[in-house]
């Protein structure tokens, strides 16, 4: 195979640190030879790559505005890490095989120490990758409200006096929920409480109506708990002694799970809760039979 | 100059024990401390991997049903600090280490011997404690990174003891870490220059580097916390106002690099098989010793990937991703390089380059789903769930153990002058790669649809996934067997060696196996090419 001459041959110095050079030189020898079975390799990687990206899907439901996004991001990394973790793969078997010592041989192999301009392009073409992956994410995670000024309405709250520590704020604008989905979750071994301020009443289930913002301020009573719902993929931990901000936006009607995901004690396992999305009118029925009157003095 | 030991004051042969008794004494033969290191290392193997069985057993169903949850709890935290301060680290730093630094820079010993034998025999006694923390009121059971309030409020004997063995091991760790780059940088025999040091070296004056840096920010922390648990203090305690993040950065400040303690010298180990056994000079010497500092500065600068959902702003959580990734650059230049070396060579197939081979294909794996995991969005949904259970063991077990198991094929001759038996090599490779990727590959899988780590019961929807990640545990636990047979068959009447049946060319190899006391009958030899093979003389023939 022609790229054994090009890994094989001594480093012919420093001018032909030419990376393009390189690489059109890389491609040109191969073309040039024929050398078909490794572009065909190649092309059958990238190939396979992309057909199970696109066609294997190893997560679950979309359930929030999330997760199409996350998904994508996913789908993107799925790919290029099929393609590297094939290539390579497939190098070291080929290597095992083709270079394998026969019975009959005895003496070394080549003594080649290295290849400077080769090992230059294998330098700066993941550099590219990853810092590629790096922006992209980036973008990701701006769409998915992550890099937005975190805020949470909510009356008995003055936003410049409490600190707020992390978590995903979902806006695209500066739009706020509206204040009946504005709740205090509070966590504790082991279970979740969820507080409707605005209904005056605290429920163990979360329920949400579909398609609007909901905006929780999330605070341990105990040890560090995490609220995950996987459908949404989103994760944020609820600390004890700093509040911290979740805002998600369901898209699907169903029932999913809330899980802790931060160990917390002997029953960590068991610590789950239900997240009931559910039609607006739905929701107004759950919430104003569960509404407590004003207490009057 | 030249640095000689006085025989006299090393090695005492009157007062020291000889034959099999010398393993159980205070010995400062650096030959001997590695073996200390690896059997001591190796048992503790059998108990953290008898762990992990429990844990995959009481998760082959769904329910909470083989053992209690609290012990459930004390046995993954007791699985995880075991395998990472008792086997990983004292072998892949303190067993190899001490083995193969001294011969590789032309020494007769360590720099510092008794430090070396103080060190290692920190290992036992602390070890020891915490396995019987178990017997007194529990072990600790906050999981190997021991988050405050959890670890301040469950049963504290448990936790005070684990604090104390964590601190003792990383004293061990920090007094081994002293004496590599003493070792390396003052006791190089004369005419050797630092560019010409076998890669083991240099993966082994980062890791060393690292161990200074960042042992000591754990050891401060794991005070804190013990101040917190036994004098009520409120370091990290938010019912008297203590920060529970800020303990979280400390403690990934040396966690974090702890992963390159544990990989980096993987990365020399195999950087020593693959030329070897491929008949080839390591591929692109430079750039391996410059990767290999690269990961050292990266590494002190990523911690916060592991703590995306913990209170982390917005930059930082930028920052963190962005460092991380980088960290693929040199480490895909290391695999690169790797398979460059083999490519071309004369291979021997035998269970040394099938456990090398093994680990680069693990490791690229690995390596791929921890890029993924330092992006924000992504880590998000998956941090903490088996995802990160998957990843690390890719890293840790498909790596680093890999190259454990690999570099006893391979110096296995050296250090009993006995061969191993291949057949039985070739058969430990195959259960234990079949075994790893069923146990770890469907966790992926797991964590991505919902299944969060230590946790003892379960959505039973995933019962038939773990039942197949058992399977391969079951399998993992299997492949120690015919290790053990192998060793205990080969030590006794394994084919005889000679000094070099490798026919390697770096200086372990250029004395007698097992070597003499003091390394070598005479001067140690000058070593200026220890990849040098195929030029047409090599003058160590």
């Amino acid at each position: 195979m022609n790229l054994n001459v090009f890994l094989l041959t001594k480093d012919a110095g420093l001018e032909k640190l030419n990376i393009l050079g390189i690489l059109i030189q890389i491609i040109r020898d191969q073309l040039l030879n024929k050398n078909i079975y490794l572009i065909l390799i190649i092309s059958l990687v990238f190939a396979i790559s992309f057909w199970i990206g696109f066609n294997v899907n190893l997560l679950p439901v979309e359930a929030s505005i999330n997760a199409p996004i996350y998904d994508e991001l996913f789908k993107i990394l799925f790919i290029i890490g099929l393609i590297i973790f094939i290539g390579m793969t497939i190098a070291v078997i080929y290597s095992l095989f083709k270079f394998r010592k026969r019975n009959d041989q005895i003496g070394d192999g080549i003594a080649l120490e290295g290849n400077l301009s080769l090992e230059i392009v294998w330098t700066i073409i993941p550099s590219i990758i990853v810092l590629l992956i790096g922006l992209y994410s980036y973008n990701i995670y701006d769409r998915m409200g992550g890099m937005k000024e975190l805020n949470h309405n909510h009356e008995m709250m003055s936003s410049n006096t409490e600190k707020i520590w992390a978590g995903i704020s979902q806006t695209s604008d500066n739009e706020i929920a509206i204040d009946n989905l504005s709740i205090e979750v509070s966590a504790m071994q082991f279970a979740f409480l969820f507080n409707y301020p605005k209904g005056n009443f605290i429920s163990g289930e979360l329920h949400v109506p579909v398609d609007q913002k909901v905006s929780m301020k999330m605070e341990s009573k105990d040890v560090i708990h995490a609220f995950w719902v996987p459908e949404f993929r989103i994760k944020q931990d609820i600390i004890p002694g700093q509040p911290t901000i979740l805002n998600f936006t369901p898209t699907k009607v169903g029932k999913y799970p809330i899980i802790c995901a931060e160990l917390c004690g002997p029953y960590h396992g068991g610590m789950r809760a239900s997240i009931i999305v559910e039609e607006e009118s739905d929701y107004n029925e759950w919430f104003n039979k569960n509404k407590k009157p004003e207490v009057n003095l | 100059m030249t640095i000689s030991i006085d025989p006299q004051k090393t090695n005492n042969e009157s007062l020291q024990p000889k034959g099999w008794l010398r393993y159980f004494s205070f010995s400062l033969d650096h030959k001997v401390i590695g073996i200390q290191y690896l059997v001591c290392g190796f048992l503790f193997y059998l108990i953290g991997g008898t762990l992990a069985s429990a844990i995959r057993i009481e998760l082959a169903s769904p329910m909470s049903d083989f053992m209690p949850r609290d012990v459930y709890n004390q046995v993954l935290t007791l699985h995880g600090t075991i395998m990472i301060f008792l086997w990983i680290v004292p072998v892949v730093n303190g067993a190899f280490g001490n083995y193969l630094i001294p011969f590789y820079v032309g020494a007769r010993d360590m720099a510092f011997p008794r430090l070396n034998a103080v060190a290692f025999w920190l290992i036992p006694p602390s070890g020891l404690m915490l396995v019987a923390s178990y017997f007194v009121e529990g072990a600790a059971q906050a999981g190997w990174t021991a988050y405050p309030p959890l670890s301040i409020t469950t049963p504290q004997s448990g936790q005070i003891i684990w604090i104390l063995s964590v601190l003792l091991l990383g004293g061990s760790s920090i007094f081994g870490g002293i004496n590599f780059i003493a070792t390396i940088i003052k006791l190089r025999r004369p005419g050797l220059k630092l560019m010409q040091l076998p890669m083991y070296c240099w993966a082994m004056l980062g890791t060393s580097l690292l161990v200074v840096l960042s042992t000591p920010v754990l050891a401060g922390t794991l005070i804190l916390l013990s101040f917190d648990i036994i004098a009520n203090t409120g370091f990290f305690n938010p019912v008297l106002g203590g920060n529970v993040v800020v303990y979280q950065h400390l403690f990934w400040f040396y966690s974090h690099p702890a992963v390159y303690i544990m990989v980096l010298p993987a990365f020399g180990l195999v950087s020593e098989i693959l030329p070897v056994h491929a008949r080839k000079p390591l591929f692109g010497y430079t750039t391996m010793v410059f990767s290999i500092m690269g990961i050292v500065v990266l590494g002190l600068v990523v911690w916060a990937h592991h703590m995306f959902t913990s209170g982390t702003p917005p930059w930082m959580r930028l920052f963190f991703t962005i460092a991380t990734a980088f960290i693929a650059v040199p480490t895909g230049i290391k695999f690169f390089n790797w398979v460059a070396t083999l490519w071309g060579g004369k291979i021997s197939i035998n269970s040394a380059m099938l456990f090398s081979c093994g680990f680069i294909i693990n490791f690229v794996f690995g390596g791929i789903t921890g890029v993924a995991l330092a992006q924000v969005p992504f880590d998000i949904h998956v941090h903490d769930t088996y995802f990160v259970v998957a990843h690390f063991h890719y890293i840790v077990y498909g790596g680093t153990v890999f190259i454990i198991f690999s570099s006893i094929y391979h110096w296995f001759p050296k250090v009993t002058g006995k061969m191993l038996n291949e057949k039985l090599g070739i058969l430990h490779f195959i259960i234990t790669f079949i075994g790893f990727n069923l146990c770890f590959a469907p966790q992926h899988w797991l964590g991505l649809n919902g299944m969060p780590r230590r946790v003892a019961e379960y959505d039973p929807q995933f019962q038939f996934v773990n039942q197949i990640s058992s399977l391969g545990a079951l399998l993992m636990a299997i492949s120690t067997i015919p290790f053990l047979i192998n060793v205990f068959l080969s030590v006794r009447n394994g084919k005889s060696a000679g000094d070099n049946p490798w026919n390697a060319l770096t200086p372990e190899w250029l004395t007698s196996s097992p070597p003499p006391v003091e390394n070598w009958e005479g001067e140690a030899p000058l070593v200026e090419e220890p990849y040098g093979y195929g030029k047409e003389i090599s003058e160590q023939k």
